[in-house]
């Protein structure tokens, strides 16, 4: 099944408006409402194949030129029997950004989805441990938001002292 | 030096100097090894470069039997209490060895998440430049350090005593304005973070 | 209303579970390599669960690539996977000249090839090595450290730094490779098989090592990609899977070599794939080195995108435009405004950046697709059943580099 025809079966399904596509290099993306995310990676899993979630990520498009959304989260799926590749898209807003979580369909999205919510606070519905991977647990802010200096709040210098006589 | 009157194999010295040469030729290392600089502490261990000549081949991995810690590689925040925690768990008299840029001054990474030096927060000896430091540089700051034994210490480890000068550096958190401050004092004891002030 | 017995005996802390206990693996230990966590909940000597705690060596690595240019970034990156340095340039750097379309030169494409090949040797010598350093076999550690040190030398001989090369940059490399260089890589291509002979020998047939990984951390292939592994870890386990055939990058197409796979998907499997793929790449080296194309080894200089040389920025008015253009922060490369994903086969599998560029010479937003953190992923699922003494294989085997892992 090539990328052609997988659009086209996607738009049978789903309706002509529902998605938008845009192409760059090799890359081919859908871009998709937050709504339909979910229905749609389930029809791409099951009905086309897509077997491996070979990369979930999310960005921040608070600077960026012309952006209209503030949160994006890609889906980089890959056919392991065809090699054809597939990103999916979608965007989400504060105050509360969320995405639904599709640890159901894909068990590699567990740590992925974790990350994206550390980094930048996008919470993914129905996740079933949605906690803070990288950073401690009292981390208070989400560190790849554009708005987070890059040295910090000054949480790095926080620690007590331990000098030679005392240790 | 010899004695007359003794025999040739008696020698007279000091019990400190005596103390000190056999501490400085049995360091056993404590390898806190967080990134690329201890790959390039596994190769000083490993075949060409031979750390065994040194008399520090010893590495054990339980702070409780070591008395040279090498920092190798960067301290992130959450690192940190676990750092100071390993610290504190050896015995005395003890040393330590900042091994690259990232642990003596945080290296490239100016961010959010890596503690600006280890020396902020605990006693360091020897800093080794480079990144990483080439075993051979590695080497030489056990050499040095050896050296640094054998002419300051004392068998009742009167030196650590005395504070290091410029110890510790000068707080980063004085960069930051007030408005962009967060605290979230940190505690060795328990490694978390707890919310004050 | 009367308790039943169907739920008297679900009940979590019932007398069942009460001899379960909890032990705390890391963050430093020395089986971890770096710095991992794990909280293992254990039946005896029987793991009934464990949990991943990482996160400590996170230091910012894409926050940073938001603050430097795509050329400085390659410090950066070299600093990820620091056992295959030139494998994480190679990714880094074929999303930049995918998003600015810039076709390297067949030189260039060549010399890339043979560092992804020696960096491949290099992360398979230390896993293997390590995995037997932790299992008791001291000895082919020394032996795979050994030869490290062989490519550490070619490193330091082709960039001048034997552990962060820096070599690349973008539309080319640092500068040419010389003569000494060249036979450098000849004398590694023909001593290595001797070597790698050797650390056969001394593990293949060992029965202590193969007891130690047979059948352990069983990964079957349905679950290997369900759970996003990619490289030798799925390839253990059967997933035919492999970049350099499936998406050619680079001149991979020129070179004949096999794709290594297993069908155990255990660790012993894990261990074979490393090895077999080490004289692959050898091959791969071997032919690269003796067909390699002459030429320049930058693209053009009037594409803009490559630091024109010294001779033209003293001599020509062009090409101290061009050159100042380069280095003033606020000129430099005029990308595109869009977003773009490339992944190479990294030693450890799909190593991917998804790039974002907002058309100024600094990214908008570098994410890694990291291998070690989604490999690390699957350690839960390997681990359930076995003994605490087989989490050191398990580790071993999966090769989980911390610096990538929390980036």
């Amino acid at each position: 099944m090539t990328r052609e025809e997988i659009v086209n079966k996607l738009r049978e399904r789903f309706g002509a408006d529902a998605f938008s596509t845009s192409e760059f290099r090799d890359n081919y993306r859908i871009i998709l409402p937050v709504e339909r995310v979910y229905s749609v990676l389930e029809y791409l899993k099951i009905s086309c194949g897509f077997d491996l979630l070979a990369e979930l990520g999310g960005a921040d498009y608070l600077q960026y030129p012309n952006a209209r959304d503030r949160y994006g989260v890609w889906y980089v799926l890959v056919n392991t029997t065809t090699g054809v590749r597939l990103i999916v898209k979608t965007f989400t807003n504060d105050p509360e950004p969320t995405v639904p979580s599709v640890y159901p369909l894909w068990k590699g999205a567990d740590w992925m989805e974790r990350e994206v919510y550390d980094m930048y606070g996008v919470v993914f519905d129905g996740h079933p441990d949605l906690r803070r991977i990288l950073l401690p647990d009292e981390f208070t802010s989400f560190p790849m938001r554009k708005d987070y200096p890059m040295r910090g709040r000054g949480e790095r210098h926080n620690f007590p002292i331990i000098s030679r006589p005392e240790s | 030096m010899a004695v007359e009157g003794l025999s040739e194999s008696v020698m007279v010295t000091q019990l400190d100097k005596l103390a000190n040469w056999v501490r400085k030729n049995s360091l056993w290392p404590m390898p806190f090894a967080t990134a690329c600089c201890g790959i390039e502490l596994m190769a000083t261990g490993a075949s060409r470069h031979d750390i065994a000549r040194f008399g520090a081949e010893a590495m054990r991995f339980t702070p409780r039997q070591c008395d040279l810690m090498i920092v190798a590689g960067r301290v992130a925040m959450k690192m940190l209490p676990v750092l100071q925690r390993i610290w504190l768990q050896m015995p005395e008299p003890k040393w330590c060895i900042s091994m690259g840029a990232c642990a003596s001054s945080g290296g490239v990474f100016d961010t959010y998440a890596v503690v600006q030096g280890i020396d902020r927060f605990i006693p360091v000896d020897v800093y080794v430049p480079g990144c990483p430091p080439r075993p051979e540089q590695l080497l030489q700051s056990v050499i040095d350090l050896q050296d640094k034994i054998q002419r300051t210490g004392t068998i009742a480890g009167k030196e650590f005593q005395i504070p290091a000068q410029g110890h510790p550096p000068r707080s980063l958190a004085v960069d930051v304005p007030p408005t962009e401050r967060m605290v979230a004092p940190g505690n060795y004891a328990t490694a978390t973070r707890l919310q004050s002030e | 209303m009367p308790l039943e017995l169907a739920d008297a005996i679900a009940t979590p802390d019932g007398p069942e579970q009460e001899y379960l206990w909890t032990l705390n693996f890391g963050p430093q230990h020395p089986a971890t390599h770096t710095t991992l966590r794990l909280i293992l909940t254990l039946d005896g000597e029987t793991i009934v669960k464990a949990v991943p705690d990482i996160g400590y060596l996170h230091s910012g690595f894409e926050k940073l690539g938001e603050h430097l240019d795509y050329n400085q970034y390659v410090t950066i990156v070299d600093r990820k996977n620091y056992i295959s340095p030139v494998a994480n340039e190679i990714a880094w750097f074929a999303a930049v000249e995918k998003l600015m379309d810039i076709q390297l030169t067949p030189r260039c494409q060549y010399i890339r090839v043979i560092f992804n090949e020696l960096m491949r040797i290099h992360d398979h010598l230390l896993c293997c090595g390590a995995a037997a350093l932790d299992l008791g076999g001291f000895t082919a550690f020394l032996y795979a450290f050994n030869q490290k040190e062989k490519i550490y030398d070619i490193c330091e001989r082709a960039s001048g730094q034997r552990f962060h090369p820096s070599f690349l940059r973008v539309g080319g490399l640092l500068r040419d490779v010389d003569e000494t260089w060249i036979d450098m890589v000849r004398a590694f291509v023909r001593d290595f098989p001797k070597a790698w002979n050797d650390i056969v020998r001394l593990l293949n047939r060992n029965r202590i090592f193969i007891e130690r990984t047979k059948d352990i951390g069983v990964l079957s292939k349905e679950e290997a990609t369900n759970l996003s592994c990619t490289g030798p870890i799925a390839r253990a386990s059967g997933v035919v899977r492999d970049l350099r055939k499936d998406e050619p990058y680079l001149a991979y197409k020129d070179f004949d070599f096999k794709v290594i796979c297993a069908r155990e998907g255990d660790c012993f499997a894990r261990y074979l794939v490393r090895m077999d793929e080490m004289l692959e790449s050898c091959k791969i080296i071997h032919q690269a080195i003796e067909n390699l194309p002459s030429g320049p080894v930058n693209v053009d200089a009037d594409s803009k995108v490559v630091m024109p040389n010294q001779l033209s920025v003293y001599r020509s008015i062009e090409g101290l435009i061009h050159h100042f253009e380069l280095i003033m922060t606020n000129r430099q490369w005029h990308t595109p405004v869009d977003e773009v994903y490339a992944a190479i086969e990294s030693p450890n599998g799909e190593l991917g950046y998804y790039l974002i560029a907002d058309g100024s010479g600094v990214a908008y937003r570098t994410r890694t697709r990291p291998p070690s953190f989604i490999h690390f992923a699957t350690f839960p699922y390997m681990i359930v059943g076995h003994q605490v003494s087989d989490v050191v294989a398990v580790l071993g085997s999966l090769n989980i580099i911390a610096a990538e892992l929390d980036r």
